[in-house]
C-alpha cells in the first residue's frame, strides 16, 4: 500500500532565477534528489544562497522548479496542497491584523476545513504549543519565540502529514531556539509527522534531524547525507552528549569548504563587479 | 497629581485663552475697526442665532452633497483603478509615475475650465473635488497593495488561499492602513477644494456664504460661519477616526 511510498520524493530538481540565457541568471539549485520517509525529520543545511529554501518552496508547491519533479504521497506536486503539507516560515508570517486564534482559524478557512471544526482544532493546536492563554493576543503583543509557536500551531491545526519549516527559529536567540527545538522533538515523537526543516545552525540540525542533507555552495547540490541514529523525543541530555558533538564536528568538516566557497563568491571584488553590472 | 501629563493641556488652553484675550482687548479698546474684527460677543451671538435658526442648512446641504458625491466617486474610482493597476507589475510601471506626475500639477488651475464645462453650480465643484481627491486615493491603493509583505502571501498560498479569498482576507487588510491614509487625505483635500471653489465662483454653499458675508461687511456672521465650518471639519475628522478604528478592529 501507500506505506511503501516515501512521503516526499524529490527527483533532480533544478531551480534557476532570472531570464534564461542572461548574465543575471542565477542557478540556485542543481539536480537535487532526496526521498523523505514517513515520520522522518530531514534537515537541509548549507551556505547562504545554496538553494535549500528554494527546494523547500518547490516541495510545498509555492514555486515551480526550472526542471525536475517532486511527489508528495506519490502525487506530483503542481501547487500548494494544504491538505497534505503545512508550512512554517522564518518570522512575521502571522497576519498582524488578527489575533492568534483568528490566525489559526483563517488558516483553516483557507484550507477548507469545515467551520464547525475550526474552534476545537485551534484550541487543541494552541494547547500543543503551550499558547492557550495567548489565544486572544495580537501577534504584535507576542515575543519572537511565542510568535513562532503560534505559527507552528497554525500549521498543526491544518493536521497535515507533512510539515515544511523554513528556518523557523533563525530570528530567535539561542536559548529560546534550544527550548523550541526540544519542544519540537517532543511534538514530532507524539504526532509522527514528516518534517523537512531548513536551518543554518549545525547544532539545531544534529539535535533535531534523523538525517541531515548538506548542500554545496551555489549552485546548490546535495553533497552529503548524514544520519543521526537517535530516537525522538530527544532529551536535553542528548544536547550535551559526546555523540552529538562528534556528529556536529563531522558536519562542520563537510560544510567548512562549502561555506568558504560561498563567502568567496560574495567577496569585495565580485561585489563591485556586480555593482557595475547593475549600472549598465 | 501627574503634572507632566497636565502641563501640555494647560499650555494649549493657555494659548487658546491668550488668542481670545488678545482678540477681546483689540476690539474692546476701539483700536481695531469692528468691520475687520468684530467683538467676540457679537460673533458668539451670531453663531448662536445661526445654530438656533438653522439658517446654515441650505448652504450645508449644497456643500455636503457636493463633498459626498465628489468623495464617493474619487474613493470608488481611486480604489478600483488602484486595484486594477496594482495587480500587474507592468501596469504599475506605466501608471504609477503617470498618476504621481498628474498629482503634482496644481489641479486648481483647471477650475476656470471646469466652470466652462460644468457651469457655475455644483457640477464644477464636484469635478474639482474628484480631480483633487482621486490621486491620493489611487496612489495609496497602488502603493498599499504593492507593498504587502511577500511572506503573508506565501503563508496564505501555502494554506490554500487564492483568488477572492486571498484579496479580501490578506491583500486588503494588509494594505488597509495605507489605503485608508489615502482616503483620509482625499476627503480632506476634496473638502478644501470644494470650499475654495465655492468662494471663487458659485451660487450657494458654505464657501459662497462666507465670501458673500465678507463682501457685505457682515463680519460677525462671517466669523460665525467660519467657526461653524471649523466645527464641521472637526466632526468629519472624528468620524473618519472612528471608522478607521472600527474597520481595523472588526471588519478585517
Amino acid at each position: 500500500m501507500s506505506g511503501a511510498t516515501p512521503a516526499i520524493q524529490v527527483e533532480r530538481v533544478t531551480q534557476a532565477f532570472g531570464p534564461p540565457g542572461s548574465a543575471r541568471r542565477i542557478l540556485a539549485l542543481e539536480e537535487a534528489s532526496i526521498d523523505v520517509a514517513r515520520g522522518e525529520l530531514v534537515c537541509l543545511i548549507g551556505p547562504s544562497g545554496c538553494g535549500k529554501s528554494s527546494l523547500l518552496n518547490v516541495m510545498g508547491g509555492l514555486a515551480a522548479p526550472s526542471s525536475g519533479k517532486v511527489w508528495i504521497d506519490g502525487e506530483l506536486v503542481r501547487g500548494p496542497s494544504p491538505r497534505k503539507v503545512a508550512y512554517v516560515f522564518q518570522e512575521n508570517a502571522l497576519f498582524p491584523w488578527r489575533t492568534v486564534i483568528e490566525n489559526l482559524k483563517l488558516g483553516m478557512e483557507f484550507g477548507r476545513i469545515p467551520k464547525g471544526e475550526r474552534h476545537e482544532r485551534a484550541t487543541r493546536a494552541l494547547e500543543a504549543v503551550g499558547l492557550s492563554e495567548f489565544a486572544g493576543y495580537y501577534p504584535g503583543q507576542l515575543s519572537g519565540g511565542m510568535k513562532q509557536r503560534a505559527q507552528l500551531a497554525r500549521a498543526l491545526a491544518l493536521e497535515t502529514e507533512i510539515l515544511l519549516m523554513d528556518e523557523p527559529f533563525a530570528a530567535l536567540d539561542e536559548q529560546t531556539r534550544m527550548v523550541l527545538g526540544e519542544d519540537l522533538s517532543v511534538l514530532l515523537a507524539r504526532t509522527g509527522k514528516t518534517i523537512v526543516f531548513v536551518t543554518h545552525s549545525l547544532m539545531e540540525a544534529v539535535f533535531l534531524a534523523d538525517r541531515v542533507a548538506v548542500f554545496s555552495a551555489r549552485p546548490g547540490r546535495i553533497k552529503h547525507i548524514l544520519s543521526v541514529e537517535e530516537g525522538h523525543p530527544r532529551s536535553p541530555a542528548f544536547m550535551t552528549s559526546a555523540k552529538l558533538s562528534a556528529l556536529r564536528n563531522q558536519l562542520y568538516e563537510i560544510l567548512h569548504d562549502e561555506i568558504r566557497k560561498a563567502m568567496n563568491l560574495r567577496g569585495p571584488e565580485s561585489a563591485s563587479q556586480a555593482g557595475k553590472g547593475e549600472e549598465r | 497629581m501627574n503634572f507632566s501629563r497636565i502641563a501640555p493641556r494647560m499650555v494649549q488652553a493657555g494659548f487658546a485663552g491668550a488668542v481670545l484675550g488678545a482678540w477681546h482687548l483689540a476690539t474692546s479698546s476701539g483700536q481695531v475697526s469692528p468691520l475687520l474684527l468684530p467683538p467676540l460677543a457679537s460673533v458668539y451671538r451670531a453663531l448662536v442665532s445661526l445654530l438656533a435658526t438653522g439658517n446654515f442648512w441650505p448652504d450645508l446641504r449644497v456643500t455636503g452633497s457636493e463633498l459626498l458625491i465628489a468623495f464617493s466617486i474619487a474613493a470608488i474610482g481611486g480604489c478600483v483603478i488602484g486595484y486594477l493597476v496594482g495587480r500587474s507589475g507592468y501596469a504599475v510601471q506605466v501608471f504609477d509615475p503617470l498618476f504621481a506626475g498628474l498629482y503634482s500639477i496644481p489641479a486648481i488651475l483647471l477650475f476656470p475650465l471646469y466652470v466652462l464645462f460644468f457651469g457655475i453650480g455644483p457640477g464644477s465643484k464636484i469635478a474639482m473635488g474628484i480631480t483633487i481627491a482621486f490621486f491620493p486615493v489611487v496612489l495609496s491603493t497602488i502603493a498599499g497593495l504593492r507593498r504587502v509583505d511577500r511572506v503573508y502571501i506565501s503563508a496564505a498560498r501555502s494554506m490554500g488561499a487564492s483568488g477572492p479569498r486571498m484579496f479580501w482576507r490578506v491583500m486588503l487588510p494588509a494594505a488597509f492602513p495605507v489605503i485608508f491614509a489615502g482616503l483620509r487625505m482625499g476627503l480632506i483635500l476634496a473638502f478644501l477644494a470644494i470650499l475654495g471653489t465655492e468662494m471663487v465662483a458659485s451660487f450657494a454653499g458654505l464657501g459662497h456664504r462666507i465670501v458673500d458675508l465678507a463682501e457685505n461687511m457682515d463680519s460677525a456672521r462671517m466669523f460665525a460661519y467660519v467657526v461653524f465650518v471649523v466645527g464641521i471639519a472637526f466632526l468629519l475628522n472624528v468620524a473618519v477616526s472612528f471608522v478607521d478604528a472600527r474597520l481595523r478592529r472588526e471588519a478585517l
